[in-house]
């Protein structure tokens, strides 16, 4: 099914993607943003968003509880670093299988229904899974306190602990933790294990995606999104398709899941509550649905933004206006302190409103008709707008064909 | 016998609020085909009505007090509200009762609330697959609820029941047993009869009223009664805004149950969607029906008896998914959901 080797741009755009990534220790700095935590925080969700995207973007079910799987690898993680070993491998191994299997349960009950009613569906799953996590399987879980690593536990292959510290997730001896500083013009740059490992991950799960995206296998989730009868009148079953999309996406979800507990071995229910899967849902529409790109620029965006925005209070927003006289600076003040800082929410939910009523398609779409409305300024005068005009065109007959879609 | 019966009223009043806020949300999916995510956000409005009545009524006048001292010497503070100073006697009612109060205000809020919300925002979705439309309200009840923990804070305010509903009545006595075996709180049942008259009213109103045999007729075939020159639109606007209004007085009524906070919404929500689904999308009895069944299903699983029986683990909190499960497996349209509504 995979077998059709990649086309030549795609494989450009790999490579061009990969060494964006591989250099985010030289490039986020710039932006303020170059925490070994906060580029993991963004490689993490990327892959969560991506996973996310197989799903929704392809096939267009709409899933709202992708946070238990999520919550499903970081449990089934904690527990491997606790039993185990803390070794990463077998973690992320026991994450993506535990996650694929929970994900083939819920994803075979929730797909018997389409739209809406897969949508609740899942959202009742996850609240379900959370519900479970918090009280009912408290043994499994530990509930409100989160499932954490101890001194006592088993750790069958590992040496047994002498100095009394807690051990750390590791590959193979080195920490993830464990990394060199550059100085380098004023800035820091961190060159760190963890964030390797992470954006390592993000790179494959990049590739495949890709390579789901253009296979024929693709086409038939994208054919299920379009005109689900005609592709049952066609000769196919759409459920299998859809429920291995949907296996995929869990599985992709649940490396995250495990991910985000190699950064930081504790594991909550609060990962798996509505909000949470409400986040990439957010992520995802803003940067792009059904882009290769989007989801990840969509995670980077949010990540980042929640990071600035979220430490932004009354004195920081006075002293970005000083400038001004006084009593617009209490005005501009009083105005914007609602949106930030503890409020970065609301503007987030207002953003997302405006993305999906305006803007579909996202920070894709948005880069797409700015770049053709240039092109077709410059183009005007020299003749070349009938090409320049294809993507839009194309973008254009998507969406009547979601239009007439009852 | 007794058990049996105190878990019944239990999950009565549950039910009653799940009742309602499915209905509201059913009354949107019926007639305008969408699918509100912000509905859980109204129901929390509803409450926080409550919230706002309660405080401007007892807002209250400080004078110094002639004649006492606290400890330190200084003239004692009297407050006493506004509410008093004016109207003696009956302005003391008014704050005891104002969780009544709040109904009086709450239905014209709510029913603007609504108008608003499908005329300002959710008719532009109309024609937009039903996935844009979940988002959209998904994200107005993000703002919502922000807007709200902006204003009210992030930590529970409680409201008091009136002075004359606290306390519980003794059912047992009533059906013949021995004294305070089934003791249920006296707000919990009037919350249910507080539901029971509203759903009763807007099932009497689809009914018996021109109005409600049109909005019917809309919901079984939009096309045709706009082809008889009626103006449809309007009269599904005017039925969201009912749905608001209902929602809202569930939650106005339900905050001396349970202290007001701003995700009370989208926990209420996640279980109601659940609700009209095992009810059957699209139909009200159904989700009335629903709504009561699992509220009294999830205060039956409790029971300490139920507990045992499985091992100890206590399934209160996750037998109405169990439930939606097993029914969407066996019966995959719900209760009394009809065939080909919304399954596209």
């Amino acid at each position: 099914m995979l077998k059709t080797t990649l086309r030549t741009n795609d494989r450009l755009l790999m490579i061009l993607f990969s060494v964006f990534v591989l250099s985010w220790p030289v490039i986020m700095p710039l932006i303020g943003a170059g925490y070994p935590d906060l580029m993991q925080r963004f490689a993490i969700y990327g892959i969560f968003a991506i996973g996310f995207n197989i799903l929704f973007g392809l096939t267009g079910y709409l899933s709202f509880g992708h946070a238990a799987f999520l919550g499903t690898g970081s449990y089934a993680a904690v527990w491997m670093l606790k039993l185990l070993s803390v070794n990463i491998i077998p973690a992320m191994i026991f994450a993506v299988v535990v996650s694929g299997l929970f994900s083939v349960l819920i994803g075979y009950i929730s797909l018997r229904r389409s739209g809406i009613y897969f949508s609740i569906l899942t959202l009742a799953f996850a609240q379900m899974c959370y519900v479970l996590a918090y009280s009912v399987l408290t043994p499994l879980t530990n509930g409100e306190t989160g499932l954490k690593l101890a001194l006592d536990d088993p750790r069958i292959l590992d040496a047994p602990v002498t100095d009394g510290r807690l051990p750390s997730p590791s590959l193979f001896g080195y920490e993830m933790s464990d990394g060199f500083v550059v100085n380098l013009l004023g800035m820091e740059m961190h060159f760190n294990l963890g964030f390797y490992v992470c954006a390592l991950l993000l790179i494959a799960t990049f590739y495949i995606s890709i390579r789901i995206f253009r296979s024929p296998f693709g086409l038939i989730l994208r054919a299920i999104k379009t005109n689900p009868a005609r592709v049952y009148y066609t000769g196919f079953n759409a459920r299998p398709y859809a429920l291995t999309a949907f296996i995929i996406s869990g599985m992709i979800a649940g490396l995250a899941g495990a991910l985000l507990v190699l950064m930081d071995p504790l594991a909550g229910a609060d990962r798996m509550q509505w909000t949470a899967s409400g986040e990439v849902v957010l992520m995802t529409i803003i940067g792009g649905v059904g882009t290769l790109i989007g989801p990840i620029l969509g995670a980077g965006i949010i990540k980042y933004f929640e990071n600035i925005f979220s430490r932004v209070n009354d004195s920081v927003i006075r002293e970005w206006f000083s400038f001004l006289p006084e009593g617009l600076t209490d005005f501009l003040t009083t105005i914007i302190s609602p949106f930030l800082g503890s409020g970065w929410h609301m503007s987030l939910g207002l953003l997302f409103m405006l993305v999906v009523i305006f803007l579909p398609g996202g920070m894709v779409e948005g880069f797409e008709r700015i770049r053709s409305r240039l092109a077709r300024k410059s183009g005007a005068s020299s003749g070349e707008s009938a090409d320049t005009d294809k993507p839009a065109a194309g973008t254009r007959t998507d969406s009547q064909i979601r239009e007439s879609q009852p | 016998m007794d058990a049996f019966i105190l878990q019944l009223l239990n999950g009565l009043d549950k039910g009653s609020a799940y009742a309602l806020i499915a209905l509201g949300l059913t009354l949107i999916f019926g007639t305008l085909g969408v699918v509100n995510f912000a509905h859980g956000a109204l129901f929390m409005i509803g409450a926080f009505c409550t919230v706002v009545v309660h405080k401007v009524l007892s807002l209250e006048r400080v004078t110094l007090s002639e004649t006492e001292t606290t400890p330190w010497g200084t003239p004692a503070e009297i407050s006493t509200p506004y509410a008093e100073v004016w109207f003696g006697d009956f302005g003391s009612m008014m704050i005891d009762y104002s969780v009544f109060w709040s109904i009086l205000i709450a239905i014209p809020v709510m029913l603007i609330i609504g108008v608003a919300m499908e005329r300002g925002l959710i008719r532009h979705l109309y024609k937009r697959p039903h996935a844009d439309q979940i988002l959209v309200t998904f994200g107005l009840a993000i703002v919502l609820q922000e807007v709200i923990k902006q204003m009210f804070g992030a930590s529970p305010i409680p409201q008091p029941a009136p002075q004359a509903f606290i306390g519980s009545i003794d059912v047992g006595v009533l059906l013949g047993m021995p004294e305070g075996a089934v003791l249920y709180p006296i707000w919990r049942m009037v919350y249910f009869f507080f539901a029971a008259i509203v759903i009763g009213a807007v099932f009497a109103f689809l009914r018996y009223t021109t109005f409600g045999m049109v909005v019917r007729a809309g919901m079984a075939d939009r096309e045709t009664v706009g082809l008889l020159g009626i103006n449809i639109d309007k009269r599904f606007t005017a039925m969201f805004g009912l749905a608001a209004v209902i929602t809202g007085l569930a939650g106005v009524m339900y905050t001396p149950i349970l202290s007001p906070n701003y995700h009370m919404g989208m926990d209420f929500l996640v279980l109601c969607f659940v609700v009209v689904v095992v009810g059957g999308m699209g139909s009200l009895t159904g989700a009335v029906a629903a709504g009561f069944l699992l509220g009294i299903l999830q205060s039956f699983s409790s029971m300490p008896v139920v507990v045992d029986a499985l091992f100890g683990f206590s399934i209160a909190q996750v037998i109405i998914y169990l439930v939606a499960v097993v029914i969407l497996l066996v019966r995959p349209r719900g209760l009394m959901g009809q065939k080909g509504f919304m399954e596209t």
